[in-house]
């Protein structure tokens, strides 16, 4: 096989050949390893240098090479979260789902570029530079897990993981064109992610398809001792099988499906509802009555998180120091000044602000209370649907620096995904389609079509998402070309 | 103005408990091991890591509120104490907040407000010439200590003196040793105590402005520093001063309290529920399991003593306190004959507690329970003095063995034959005519002689009160 052949593979091919005797794993690690140290995109912030690792071709992903996002620790080799305070940081343990992953079989690629600590939805706020998008490189291939998105469209791994807080696998997954799972939250263990806001943080997926997301997904789901919030899956992950949605109920909030979202990411999204009819579904709009304050309500939960969980970064013990000798003071302000970019600082200043008191009732309580409303709003929608599916991303890949003066339009692009994670339930992106950008842009790109389901309903989320996939056909082979 | 004024006082107690891993990670709790050896990526707080609850501390916690009488939440909570200060890997501090673990208890007389758990924090050690973080040139930090389990406990302000306090403060620590959820041992700070002083007029029932005394690692230093602030205090009531809320730092130099007030104090600490760990629900097996778990406490046991045995208040107490002690003296009443007293008994035991030390167990000196009993049935009977009983301990102590033996060996025992003694007595009163007339007359001083005669003669094994008898009816008196 030509190396262009061997990245056409999805996962779950490759590993079938390598079963049948058909593929080495050292062919395709080398096609993948080339590919990858050629990266142009920037979705890279380390790519291994040694030979094929020796592999196992009974084992689950039977020697596939993964690419890791920066995020997740992996001992020996630089975890820096996107974050000069961070730079050349090797942890001493890998993080418990890329062990998972590791012996499942499927040997360490590359680290993924991210936006700093997971706080972005452009890949712009990376120390290490902004990751591009295959589809366009002028544009942005969303956030914060950019790199993960952009290194599997344009073929540069197999698949990826990533960690998604409101929306950080799923909107890069719909504006690079592939697959983004974000699984119930406690699935999978957060041991060994670097911290943004823990109790939305959940590690998930991107793949070419929906068989690869079943795949990967469950290599790395499962009750860790080393996390107490995690459960793992009641079940074990299957491979979906399902060809059409008969009898499945379909529910469309109109909160996120409307006002906001781009005429060409509508389109796309209507003419998937009608295939879903044309699968069997019944389609119906519904409501979330607080899904519209949701950003609000994440937009201070997070950063409260987050303001308490970066204080660990005070050059006493790792990562950089700043310490011209004026004292511990100057060391901490010193250090937290130089090491953290502009986002980062922004939000551990609201989210010290929201926590302080006088006003932790008032922001931080009160957010509090819209999460347990969403979650409500879910409860009782899926008491009548199956499913709630909207666009994943209100909009397609934007032009870098468009949005980089404007936190509040950049906030925006999580409007339709943070519902789903402050009620931590499962859901995924598959790509539906492309549009023109608005502008009078005439480049095709991707569109994203979000499939939400109640906690724990990953196999049957799975199976709707194959079947509609299936009917969609999406070509998402111009990425890797152009790469 | 010269009101009589009353201290008011409530303790804050940390407590490390004696669990065998730290409060969140599997590091083996650290005595005095070489500077951070006992850590791990958990308690050094690198970057993506996680807390997870250790059973024991919960189990430890669980049997303190059940020894303490109190209420326990049917969920408790873990918050984030946020603060940046080199001690702390994580810049906050896992602790319980607003739901801690136990409320509204008692031990003793005094209240207990509540108790939670949480982590302590590493060991600063500041090289520099005041010993204090702002003005030493360099500072370096020993995490073996950041993430011991510790059990922060609360009184009520029930306590009126010093005095009381320290008391107080021992019934706890012997109750926490018997529990065995701690060392408690003030000197190396796994009992820690800070106090909240205040004073009002006698017979008010507001409480004044209150204090905060920190760093009195002893029992001496508590009651000092308590006694200092009572003082001081007192002194700015009487003189129309008022008292300033502060935080006041013992000096065990010079014994005085200085201000802790500075910049670094001034916290907002931004407390939220911790979103690493699940809430702390005690299921019915782990409550049963505290329960039974719970041995015969130390106020429980003295009050038995009293009882049971009659024993006085202070030996009560003593054996009470010194369970070990008090184990012994249990089984030397299983060993004794019927008409040698419990109280008699415990006597001997506190000999016995004299000569090989209040911290050594007595179960495992050459003395056993039976030999102590046997000789506490030899004085009683009188079969030899209490003065020749005292050097049989002595001996047993030193070498154990048989106590008839060494009676017989060492030719201690009582006079038996009556008539042996009046005859000895004669002969004391004819070569002491003087002192006897003098004993005649009502001189009862004039007694030394003619006992110190007799004392010779038998070498030592008359017993006195049977000599003064002898004397007294031999001179008709
Ligand atoms: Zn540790």
């Amino acid at each position: 096989m030509t190396a262009t052949e061997l990245v056409g593979l999805t996962a779950a091919e490759a590993i079938g050949r390598i079963r049948a005797g058909e593929l080495e794993p050292a062919e395709l690690w080398s096609a993948y390893q080339q590919r990858a140290q050629a990266d142009d995109l920037n979705a890279y912030t380390w790519v291994a240098d040694a030979d094929a690792p020796a592999a196992d071709p009974a084992a689950p992903l039977a020697g596939v090479p993964v690419a890791v996002k920066d995020l997740f620790c992996t001992e020996g080799i630089p975890s820096q979260a996107g974050s000069r305070i961070l730079e050349n940081y090797c942890p001493p343990y890998t993080a418990t789902a890329i062990q998972n992953i590791y012996d499942a079989g499927a040997p360490l690629l590359a680290k993924t570029n991210q936006d700093e600590f997971a706080m972005g939805s452009s890949n712009e706020n990376s120390a290490y530079g902004p990751v591009l998008n295959p589809w366009d490189r002028a544009r942005v291939p969303g956030g914060s897990s950019g790199g993960s998105a952009a290194a599997v469209a344009a073929g540069l791994a197999p698949w990826a993981t990533g960690t998604d807080t409101g929306g950080s696998i799923r909107q890069p997954a719909a504006l690079c064109g592939i697959v983004g799972f974000k699984p119930t939250y406690g699935a999978i263990s957060r041991y060994g992610m670097i911290a943004f806001a823990s109790s939305l943080d959940q590690a998930g997926t991107f793949t070419r398809d929906v068989t690869d997301a079943a795949l990967l997904l469950e290599a790395m789901v499962g009750k860790d001792p080393y996390d107490s919030t995690c459960l793992g899956l009641p079940e074990p992950v299957q491979p979906p099988t399902a060809t059409d949605l008969r009898g499945v109920r379909l529910g469309v909030p109109e909160e996120l499906s409307g006002e906001g979202i781009e005429p060409g990411v509508l389109a796309a999204f209507e003419r998937t509802l009608d295939i879903a009819r044309d699968l069997g579904a019944t389609v119906e709009s519904t409501h979330l009555p607080h899904a519209a304050h949701g950003l609000s309500a994440y937009y201070l939960i997070a950063p409260a998180e987050c303001s308490s969980n970066l204080a660990r970064f005070d050059g006493v013990r790792y990562g950089m120091r700043v310490d011209d000798g004026g004292g511990l003071l100057d060391m901490y302000t010193g250090t937290r000044a130089a090491g953290f970019g502009d986002e980062v600082k922004r939000r551990i200043m609201l989210g010290t602000y929201a926590l302080s008191s006088g006003y932790y009732d008032a922001y931080y309580g009160r957010a509090q209370k819209v999460r347990t409303k969403i979650s409500e709003d879910f409860e009782s929608a899926f008491s009548a649907f199956d499913f709630l599916v909207t666009p994943t991303s209100p909009g397609v890949a934007f032009e870098l620096g468009a949005k980089s003066d404007d936190p509040l339009a950049m906030y925006f692009n999580d409007f339709c995904t943070v519902p789903m994670s402050l009620a931590g339930i499962p859901a995924l992106s598959i790509p539906n389609g492309t549009a023109q950008a608005p502008g009078g842009s005439s480049t095709e790109l991707p569109t994203g079509f979000q499939i939400a389901g109640p906690a724990f309903s990953e196999n049957k989320l799975l199976n709707a998402a194959y079947a509609l996939e299936t009917a969609l056909a999406f070509d998402s082979s111009p990425a890797r070309e152009a790469s | 103005m010269n009101v009589e004024l009353e201290p008011v006082i409530g303790l804050e107690i940390h407590v490390q408990l004696k669990t065998r891993t730290k409060m969140f990670c599997s590091c083996a709790l650290s005595f005095g091991e070489e500077p951070n050896t006992r850590t791990c990526p958990i308690c050094l707080g690198l970057p993506g890591t996680l807390p997870v609850t250790n059973a024991q501390a919960v189990h430890f916690g669980l049997m303190m509120a059940m020894a303490f009488d109190c209420e326990i939440a049917p969920k408790s909570i873990f918050h984030r104490k946020n603060y940046f200060y080199p001690d702390l890997a994580k810049g906050y501090q896992i602790s319980q907040y607003d739901i801690p673990l136990c409320s509204n208890g008692r031990l003793g007389d005094v209240r207990i407000h509540r108790i939670h758990l949480e982590e302590d924090a590493a060991k600063l050690v500041h090289e520099g010439a005041s010993g204090r973080i702002h003005d030493s040139d360099s500072s370096v930090v020993d995490y073996n200590r950041g993430g011991t389990p510790l059990a922060e406990m609360v009184t009520e302000p029930d306590l009126r003196s010093a005095e009381q306090a320290r008391d107080w403060l021992n019934l706890l620590r012997v109750t926490l040793r018997q529990l065995g959820v701690s060392d408690v041992n003030m000197e190396e700070g796994s009992l820690r105590c800070d106090a909240n002083v205040s004073v009002r007029p006698r017979g008010s029932s507001e409480l004044g402005t209150k204090t905060e005394l920190k760093n009195m690692n002893s029992f001496r230093f508590v009651m000092q520093g308590i006694n200092a602030e009572i003082a001081r205090q007192t002194a700015l009531v009487q003189a129309g001063e008022p008292v300033v809320q502060e935080t006041l730092h013992f000096d065990p130099v010079t014994g005085r309290l200085s201000s802790l007030r500075s910049k670094e104090e001034a916290h907002d600490y931004r407390y939220f529920p911790e979103p690493d760990l699940v809430p702390v629900a005690p299921t019915e097996a782990m409550l049963e399991r505290a329960r039974t778990a719970i041995p015969e406490l130390p106020a429980a046991r003295e009050e038995r003593y009293g009882r049971d045995f009659s024993l006085g208040g202070d030996t009560a107490r003593l054996l009470a306190y010194e369970p070990q002690f008090g184990d012994y003296f249990e089984a030397t009443t299983q060993e004794a004959t019927a008409g040698v007293s419990p109280a008699v008994l415990a006597n001997w035991v506190t000999e016995l507690r004299t000569r090989i030390g209040a911290s050594s167990d007595p179960a495992e000196s050459k003395v056993t329970p039976d030999a102590l009993a046997v000789l506490a049935a030899l004085v009683t009977e009188r079969r030899i003095n209490a003065s020749a009983g005292r050097q049989v301990l002595d001996t047993l102590v030193a070498e154990g063995g048989d106590v008839a033996a060494i009676v017989e060996r060492e030719g201690l025992a009582a006079m038996d034959s009556d008539e042996e003694l009046a005859g000895i007595v004669k002969a004391a009163l004819e070569a002491n005519a003087d002192a006897a007339a003098k004993v005649r007359d009502g001189n009862a001083k004039a007694m030394g002689p003619i006992v110190g005669y007799v004392m010779r003669e038998t070498k030592g094994r008359a017993d006195g009160g049977e000599v003064g008898r002898l004397v007294r009816e031999q001179l008709g008196i």
